[in-house]
């Protein structure tokens, strides 16, 4: 992987921001990570007085800043209802969604990183390659071997019951908060990481899907379901409310099953 | 330089789907896109897509389907293209099932139907309130089974067209100039076809439903290319999005059962629709809502009431998970136990690219589909449940029809072009960080969103349209002295930003310019002072082409086979 992993922010003197109308609304203080690895040796963070109002997202204080005090911030975003998944990053020591997370609840300073472990392009900008690298490893879309999928003229059924089972991991929004909340991943990228786990599952428990033999292989490797540490951090951090960790070990009980049947 | 056979600009529903059928025909085909794949606008869409597959209630049929879409867009769609849409609705929709989609079931297995909108007949699938991320995710993953090439973020910059080189005096879209933004460079992609998928304009409003990179770039290249837009003036304004932040709230929550109430508790839709109450189409509705609150019944700030609270939270867990989630995050109110506050806000572009049932637009090599495009199937108002629908069906005709064109014209490479292009770019890249801003771009950018907000808007009449046209017109003026405030191109969302307000400037203005000239009250366009639909008159579709003078409006007729215009009851 090419970008360079996250430095250790130098808590040195915040650059000035400029002065704010007096106002009666309460004025929080965001201190953002400021970085651009290709051309800055270390990152720095910078503060920005924002003015405070019932129902702002740090996602809206972030375009506000953007737009009215500092062009030069790299964020992503796209949605600002939390089923893009791009604006994940650390906010106050904890991974989440800044379009779902309300500055009032986050006390009078918010301090903001990118998603921690994964490399950064610029400030809060993360750069996503290996986690949907990982994604394309688990055989991710349906594997039909038996049915005819050029017969258009009925659906293959399906009973609310068996449709429960994939109802939390259909929701995944690959946002990448579990993946930077995973203490295993901050070892060893290359692990695949509770999302990648989950939508392995997802397809697992497709009572439609037949492709358990492509995802074995993986998921039973040395980068697979046996390195969770059931740490529950990605539980913690899933702004779906997705039980990653159950995922997990389901898949598990799955390829032990399939080690004794072999199916 | 990198050259594919197709590139397909914009990696949403229809981009995907586009990219899937023209893979299926063996052509090597990419996805450019400003956002990864799935994070695209389509994963936003929550309550279903229709077609008639009978199984909520057998009497429905793809003829049903058709005549109610056609009624629903106040006789302005393209009845032809309406019809092979509704033909076309179940196989597509098996289709997506056989890929994996997970519809919610009925009780024996087979995909559930809700009610929507103007539908007459229950003809929504869905899964849960989540149906176009689901649909996201499926097509994405049939694109890497074919081992689709992706290209993400980039924000493309220019649209290249030449002279084809087998008839001189034609032209031909050749390629793209896009901006790699993570890595901060500009390249070059050459194909044989384009396809511009690149989704609606919502943005160009400020209280919109719509994706912040909801910009209608794509339309905006290919305008400023020469291809004409169609029905730009038809704007949807959903009924229901949250009040404070316009956050969409799915029509699946009125589906369900949902009441639109005013201050008083009064379900008002009695008064506007009383057949199909709160599920006439989307039009009618908005339009009941913004009478409530113009004539004081509405509650203060500017909003009525979605009520769920006799819907039970059961239901509401089952099928309305995520409305449930939003309102509770965003204004703080569980629907289990209180109504939602809503109000009308911009949710969808029903005009776009002119283009007819295969993609093919006018300018040779260009394809379109998806709300980028204007078929058109929504004519003068969109059904809910409709747009999902329009982007697997248009988006794999287009795919199809742009692989055929490019195996049967395959092009010389010719880098001149590219280079003149690219040279272009960066020209105007180098010239907006020249010299000091006498402009803001965000000033400017609210300006015109809250002009459209406010002039239009649900209602519209002569002195709005001609204050907003002038007022557009002013911020045109005023956009070439907006400046870059950063220099260098990794990640630079002010220079995105600054992009993509000239196209939407320019998007207002041919939306101000057709809702002005059209002198009658259709679907979602209600003139107070022209407040009938004149079918004599208006019974077209418009077309505006640009010029260095500003939109060129002509008109075309509307294709009519068998349904006659008729009053529009509910």
């Amino acid at each position: 992987m090419a970008a360079e992993t996250q430095a250790k922010p130098a808590e040195t003197q915040p650059t000035a921001a400029p002065a704010m109308q007096a106002s009666t609304q309460a004025i929080v203080t965001f201190k953002i990570y400021r970085h651009e690895p290709t051309v800055e040796k270390t990152p720095h963070f910078q503060t920005y007085p924002v003015e405070t109002r019932p129902g702002l997202t740090v996602l809206d204080a972030l375009i506000h800043l953007l737009d009215t005090q500092d062009g030069s911030l790299a964020v992503r975003y796209s949605c600002r209802h939390a089923v893009c998944g791009s604006c994940a990053m650390d906010i106050n020591g904890k991974n989440m969604l800044a379009c779902q997370t309300q500055v009032a609840r986050l006390g009078p300073e918010v301090t903001l990183r990118p998603l921690t472990g994964l490399p950064v392009v610029r400030d809060l900008v993360c750069d996503m390659t290996n986690f949907f690298r990982k994604y394309n490893l688990i055989t991710p879309y349906l594997v039909n071997k038996t049915k005819d999928e050029k017969d258009l003229t009925r659906e293959w059924l399906q009973s609310p019951r068996d449709r429960k089972k994939i109802d939390h991991e259909i929701g995944c929004i690959m946002c990448g908060c579990c993946e930077g909340a995973c203490p295993v991943l901050w070892t060893d990228e290359n692990y695949l990481g509770p999302s990648a786990i989950a939508k392995a599952w997802r397809f697992i428990a497709d009572t439609r899907d037949e492709g358990i033999q492509e995802r074995i292989g993986i998921l039973d490797s040395q980068y697979g379901v046996w390195r969770c540490h059931t740490a529950f951090g990605c539980v913690e951090a899933c702004p779906k409310n997705i039980p990653l960790t159950e995922s997990i070990e389901k898949a598990r009980r799955r390829i032990i099953r399939y080690r004794l049947r072999g199916k | 330089m990198y050259t594919h056979q197709i590139l397909v600009v914009g990696g949403g529903l229809a981009g995907c789907r586009a990219a899937v059928a023209a893979a299926d025909l063996g052509a090597n085909v990419a996805i450019l896109s400003r956002v990864h794949p799935v994070r695209s606008h389509s994963g936003a869409a929550q309550g279903g897509i229709n077609g008639a597959l009978g199984t909520a209630d057998p009497k429905d049929s793809p003829e049903a389907h058709t005549y109610f879409t056609i009624k629903g867009s106040d006789f302005l769609a393209d009845q032809d293209a309406v019809q092979t849409m509704c033909q076309e609705a179940p196989s597509r929709i098996i289709e997506m099932e056989h890929w994996g989609a997970p519809f919610s079931r009925m009780e024996d297995g087979r995909i559930a139907q809700r009610p929507f909108g103007g539908a007459g007949f229950p003809r929504t699938c869905f899964s849960a309130d989540k149906t176009g991320h689901v649909l996201m995710h499926t097509l994405f993953e049939q694109c890497l089974k074919r081992q689709v090439q992706v290209y993400e973020e980039r924000h493309i910059l220019s649209l290249v067209v030449d002279q084809d080189p087998k008839n001189p005096a034609a032209r031909r879209a050749r390629g793209v100039i896009a901006l790699h933004m993570t890595e901060g460079k500009l390249e070059s992609y050459r194909a044989d076809a384009v396809i511009m998928a690149t989704g609606g304009a919502g943005r160009i409003y400020r209280k919109t439903t719509n994706a912040h990179v909801n910009t209608g770039i794509g339309m905006a290249l290919a305008y400023w290319k020469g291809a004409p837009l169609e029905d730009m003036e038809f704007v949807q304004f959903h009924p229901t999005g949250l009040f404070g932040t316009n956050i969409l709230i799915s029509e699946g929550a009125r589906a369900e059962g949902g009441y639109l109430k005013n201050k008083d508790g009064e379900r008002f839709m009695k008064r506007y629709a009383e057949k199909f109450m709160e599920l006439a189409p989307r039009d009618i509705v908005a339009r009941a809502i913004a009478t409530e609150i113009n004539e004081g019944r509405g509650y203060p700030g500017g909003y009525v009431h979605l009520d769920l609270t006799h819907v039970g939270r059961e239901r509401i867990e089952e099928r309305l998970p995520g409305i449930r989630d939003l309102s509770i995050n965003f204004a703080g109110v569980d629907p289990v136990e209180a109504p939602i506050p809503i109000q009308p806000s911009h949710h969808y572009t029903m005009g776009g690219i002119a283009c007819d049932i295969n993609g093919t637009t006018p300018l040779p090599g260009l394809y379109a589909c998806g709300e980028t495009a204007c078929v058109s199937v929504h004519g003068a108002n969109r059904l809910g449940g409709n747009s999902l629908l329009e982007t697997v069906v248009f988006g794999a005709r287009a795919g199809a029809a742009a692989a055929q064109y490019a195996k049967a014209n395959p092009t010389e490479a010719n880098g001149k072009i590219f280079d003149a292009e690219t040279q272009a770019a960066e020209k105007k890249i180098r010239g907006l960080g020249q010299g000091e801003a006498t402009e803001d771009y965000a000033a400017i950018k609210t300006e015109m969103g809250n002009t459209m907000d406010d002039q239009v808007q649900v209602f519209r009449n002569e002195k709005d349209l001609r204050r907003a046209l002038d007022k557009i017109r002013e911020l045109k003026g005023r956009f070439p002295g907006v400046r870059l405030r950063r220099k260098g191109l990794r990640y630079n969302l002010d220079l995105i930003h600054i992009l993509e307000l000239e196209a939407m400037l320019d998007l207002a203005e041919v939306i101000t310019l057709g809702a002005l000239a059209r002198t009658e009250s259709r679907g979602s366009h209600s003139r107070t002072d022209h407040p009938t639909r004149d079918d004599t008159h208006w019974l077209k579709h418009t077309l505006a082409t640009h010029t260095p003078q500003g939109p060129k409006l002509d008109y075309k007729p509307v294709t009519i086979t068998q349904w006659k215009p008729e009053a529009r009851v509910y």
